[in-house]
This record gives C-alpha cells, structure tokens and sequence, in this order.
C-alpha cells in the first residue's frame, strides 16, 4: 500500500518503512513551538516533569506575539516567566519585540523550518508550514511540554483528502479565496482529523504567500495537516530563508486517499466567509449591503509581503470611508521593514489606514481593535466564530486582503473589481 | 471510575473562543478561568453547575484555538466527562492529556437532554440516563487511560511512573 505525502513524513521520523492511517507511532520532531498563552502553561507542566534541560537549544522556539507588545499587566506578567524560561533553558529561538512577528509568518521567515520537517506547536495555526511540504500540527501546552522534554510525540497517522489544484486564480483571487472556498464546500469539520494534500498543474499558479496562508487555515476544516508537494517556488523560497537541510517528500502513486476534489482555480471567485464559522462563505457576487464598522488586515494568515503589497495598491492615493477604523497589522518586523521601503506604508497611512506593529492582538480579540456590542468587522484573518474579535454580539466577516482593502474605501463589503484601477 | 450529573447540552461547533474567550487568557489558573467559562454561549452555565456535572454535546466540540486552557477551564468548573458525537482533534488531545474524560456517543447525544440526569462507568463505557432509563454503549477508556485521569492528567502520569 503506497503512503501520502505525510504519511512517508511521519514513517520518516518513527524511524518505520511503512506507516497506515489510524496507526499509533511515536515521532521525532524538529522543531517544538510555543507562544505568550501556551508556554506558560506548557512552562508549569514542564517543571513537573523533572528534567532539566530542553531536548535541545535550536528545536524549540518560544514567540510572545499573542498580548505583545504586552497588553496589561497579567500579559507582561506571562511574557516575563516565558521570557526567563527561555534564558535559563537556553532557547536560541525566542524573539523578542523588536525582532519578532506572528509566530507562523516568523518561522519560515527565518529558516526555521523546511520541507520534510515534523513540527509540533502550542498553536493551532502551526499548520502553517504545510505549505513547505512539511508536517506541521497545532498541539496543546502539556504535548508542547513533552515535547520540549523529550524531543517526541505520538501521532494517531491521518488519513487524507487529495485537492487536485488546476488552472490559474483571477487577478482578485488569491490563496485565501482558494481556501475559504474550500472550506465552504467541505464544512469545518470536512477534514476532521485528517491530512489535505494539496496537487496539481495549478500549484505553479500560486505564490509561497498564497500557499501558506491556505495551509495556515487546514485546522479551520478540522484538519490535523495541510500539505503543499515541494516544487521550483518552494525551493527557491528554501534557499533564500534557509540553511537547514531539507528533505522532499512526495505521495506514492498508489497512496490512499479517502477523498479526492478537483479545483479549477480559474472559477473561483472573492469568497467571504459570513459568521459565525468559516464555513458560511458566499462569493463576492452574492454578499449584498454589509456596512462595516472596522477593517483589519494582517495575522498570520494575510500579513505577508504580497497581502501588505496588494492592500496598498487598492488604496493608494484614495481615502478610506469617514467613520471607518482600518487597521492593517504585518506579520513581522521584516515584512515591516520591506514595506516600508517599499513606500506601502506611507500610501496606507496617507489613506487614512492604522499600521500597527506585528501582534496577534485583533484577531483573537486580546488588544489592537476590539468590537463593540453589534460591530461589524471584515478581516483577513482566520476565525469568525462568536465574540472572536470582542463582543459576543459583534461579527467578523473572513475575505482576502484584496476584498478587505476594497470594503475600507466603501465601507461596506465590496469586489476589488469595482473600486480598482 | 464513575461520574454522575446533570447535563449542560450544546448543539455542533461549540468552539474554544465561546468554551474559554480569548480576552481571558492572560492567566492560566484554573479557578480564574473557571468563572468565564462557556460565558459567550451560556452566561447562567458558571451560575448553575455543580461539581460533577455532564457535558453532551453535538458534532466537532472544542474546534478552533489549541488553547489547553479550554479543557482546563470546564475541569475546573466541575464538569466531569464531555459527550459529544465528534470532538475537534486538538481539544480531544488537550482534555485527555490534562486528565478530563471525553466520549464521542452519537446514540447518547441524541437521547441525553439538558437537565437529564446521567451516569457513566468509564471503565465499561457505559452511559446511563437516570432521567429517562435508557442505556448507550460507548467505547471504555483503555486501563492506562484510566490511570491517567486519575492521575491528574498526562504529566502526573508520565512523572508517577518514571
């Protein structure tokens, strides 16, 4: 029986020939990844467990970007007994303000991890790294604790759903479209405890930028992993962040899958997630009048370069609708960097846009632009469950970065095609 | 291993953000996270439980944030087992690892109702509604699994038999 692409991952690193869905293997991990939320708690049960030292200084990686730059007292509070930890155990990859970013953009940014890696993190967006042809899962903080102790974890081996990706996304349709359409077809449980493996002629279509954030969002299906095969971009993305030594893997010819869905990505349209779950989409075409009180865009799903790239471009030399708060959120200090010298801040700012330094902060509703009772919010970030950004009776609306920077000139939701040159 | 209560019952997709708000999480004790727990869903559930009540719920419970602090959070409240038809795969790994039983019981979900009164035997899997006199089968927790509930969670467990 052939194995899926995370199947001959994770046979790979327990060390076994074969492995098949539903078996119980222990693995070895590259990289173990907490934040200012889950390593506190992961910190407490380490103690517990009576070793000493983490199993080694360059596989761990602690990020405080949840409530940084540190929200109240009890966030500094939380950052600063991360912050010892990570001094005492000798983490080398801790980073802090000034030289960090969301945890899932900063990673690869840093050559953190590459393809055929095994990487567990006490976030559920930890598989982000799917789009570098890695195995990537989010876990909680005990499972990160262990994992910092002993350098391991067991896995129950997913089954998978293939996405046979062909054709090219429209000038307005970007990975995000691709994934909440997606997510829309199967249902946020479409993927429950499985691998989606994303194939085809169309991946060629599709930048690094597009790809993680589809990767980014594979738990928003339930998902345990969300996998890119490795090809020319990947590479390229490789060589230029990282020095590590990668492996590629790729899906047998005979590998099981349990589902199997062909995507024309030249018919997918903007696609805007309704609340309160991703599921709820309804392309750009059908949305009707939504009047919106907030718009963010950033997070760990569009707060890349491309995303920071094609908001500015919409709103250029135009202005942001009056009473609209627009808050645009990069993803790193690296990503702050480039667009600033890019010119896209100054031609966000000039519009009348919020650019705020890299946090988590908004999308979880913790600090930077939370809303009020019966708010409205479009965002390019990942969930848009009850009381997400907020008030429990506030909505979050999820769509592309395109379609968020189109809605701030109108302030309601709108087609990039309408309001772009 | 037994638990006895009264039913809390929630429909599909209850996720970590309504099980625990983000805006609590910067803290991580268990009785802080306790009195917010379910708040955006059902204010009058940290009014009304008591310890070893039950939790039944539909498909997919727990989905969204790895947030530990939400398994963490129903624990402290009292709850003492989850029934749901499916559980979301990071909460289902968080509540065994931090020592709170879960199981998945389509036949049971859709006879339990709240206010029931319901009885489980973790070690035959059975569940038994006092209220209605009616039995569901699920599946039993292995030995070691039971060991681990009792000891408090995964860490207690991997420490007591070092």
């Amino acid at each position: 029986m052939g194995m899926t692409m995370t199947q001959k991952i994770l046979a790979a690193h327990a060390g076994l020939e074969e492995v098949v869905a539903g078996q119980l293997i222990q693995a070895n991990l590259d990289m173990v990844l907490g934040n200012d939320i889950t390593t506190p708690v992961a910190v407490r049960e380490f103690a517990k467990i009576g070793v000493t030292e983490v199993f080694d200084k360059q596989k761990v990686a602690i990020v405080p970007d949840h409530f940084t730059p540190n929200k109240d007292i009890k966030a500094a509070e939380q950052c600063k007994l991360i912050r010892e930890f990570a001094h005492d155990k000798e983490i080398e990859n801790y980073f802090e303000v000034g030289e960090m970013g969301i945890e899932h953009a900063l990673l690869p940014e840093k050559g953190l991890v590459v393809p055929g890696d095994v990487v567990i993190g006490a976030d559920s967006h930890t598989c982000t790294y799917g789009a570098l042809g890695a195995f990537s899962t989010g876990i909680g903080s005990t499972d990160m604790a262990a994992g910092m102790a002993t350098g391991k974890a067991w896995f129950k081996v997913p089954a998978a759903i293939k996405f046979v990706l062909t054709g090219k996304p429209s000038k307005w349709v970007s990975g995000k479209d691709v994934i909440l359409h997606i997510i829309g077809k199967i249902g946020v449980d479409g993927a429950l405890y499985k691998s989606m493996e994303f194939v085809g002629d169309g991946l060629a279509n599709l930048s690094m930028d597009d790809r993680l954030s589809m990767a980014n969002m594979a738990i928003e299906a339930g998902a345990k992993n969300g996998i890119f095969l490795v090809d020319e971009k990947t590479l390229e993305f490789v060589k230029e962040h990282a020095t590590k030594e990668y492996t590629i893997y790729e899906p047998d010819a005979d590998a099981e899958y349990e589902m199997e869905y062909t995507i024309d990505l030249s018919t997918i349209r903007p696609t805007v997630s309704f609340p309160h779950l991703p599921d709820n989409t309804r392309t750009i075409d059908e949305v009707g009048e939504i009047q919106l009180d907030q718009v963010v865009i950033g997070s760990c799903t569009n707060g890349r370069i491309e995303d920071m790239r094609v908001a500015a471009q919409i709103l250029k030399g135009k202005k942001v609708a009056k009473g609209l708060r627009v808050i645009v959120f990069p993803a790193t200090q690296k990503i702050y960097l480039q667009a600033l010298r890019e010119g896209l801040i100054e031609q966000m700012v000039e519009a009348g846009v919020v650019f705020s330094t890299p946090t988590c902060g908004p999308c979880l509703g913790g600090h930077m632009g939370i809303l009020a009772k019966g708010e409205r919010a479009i965002a390019t970030t990942n969930r848009n469950f009850v009381g997400r950004m907020g008030h429990p009776e506030s909505e979050v609306y999820l769509a592309s970065p395109a379609v968020a920077a189109a809605s701030a000139l109108t302030g309601r939701i709108s087609n990039p095609e309408e309001v772009a040159e | 291993m037994q638990a006895k209560g009264k039913v809390f019952k929630y429909g599909d997709n209850v996720d970590t953000d309504v099980i625990i708000p983000a805006r609590y999480l910067n803290t991580s004790d268990p009785a802080e996270l306790a009195k917010y727990c379910m708040e955006d869903i059902d204010a009058s559930f940290v009014k009304t439980v008591r310890p070893g009540d039950i939790i039944v719920a539909d498909k997919n419970f727990g989905s969204g944030s790895s947030r530990e602090h939400a398994p963490i959070a129903i624990k402290a409240a009292g709850i003492s087992v989850v029934i749901a038809r499916t559980f979301a795969r990071i909460f289902y790994r968080n509540a065994i690892n931090i020592g709170l039983p879960i199981l998945e019981c389509p036949e049971a979900v859709a006879g339990i109702e709240a206010g029931d009164t319901v009885e489980v035997d973790f070690s035959t899997g059975v569940i038994h509604n006092v209220t209605k006199s009616t039995t569901y089968q699920a599946q039993p927790f292995p030995a070691f699994m039971q060991e681990l509930i009792s000891a408090g969670g995964l860490i207690n467990y991997i420490s007591r038999n070092k």
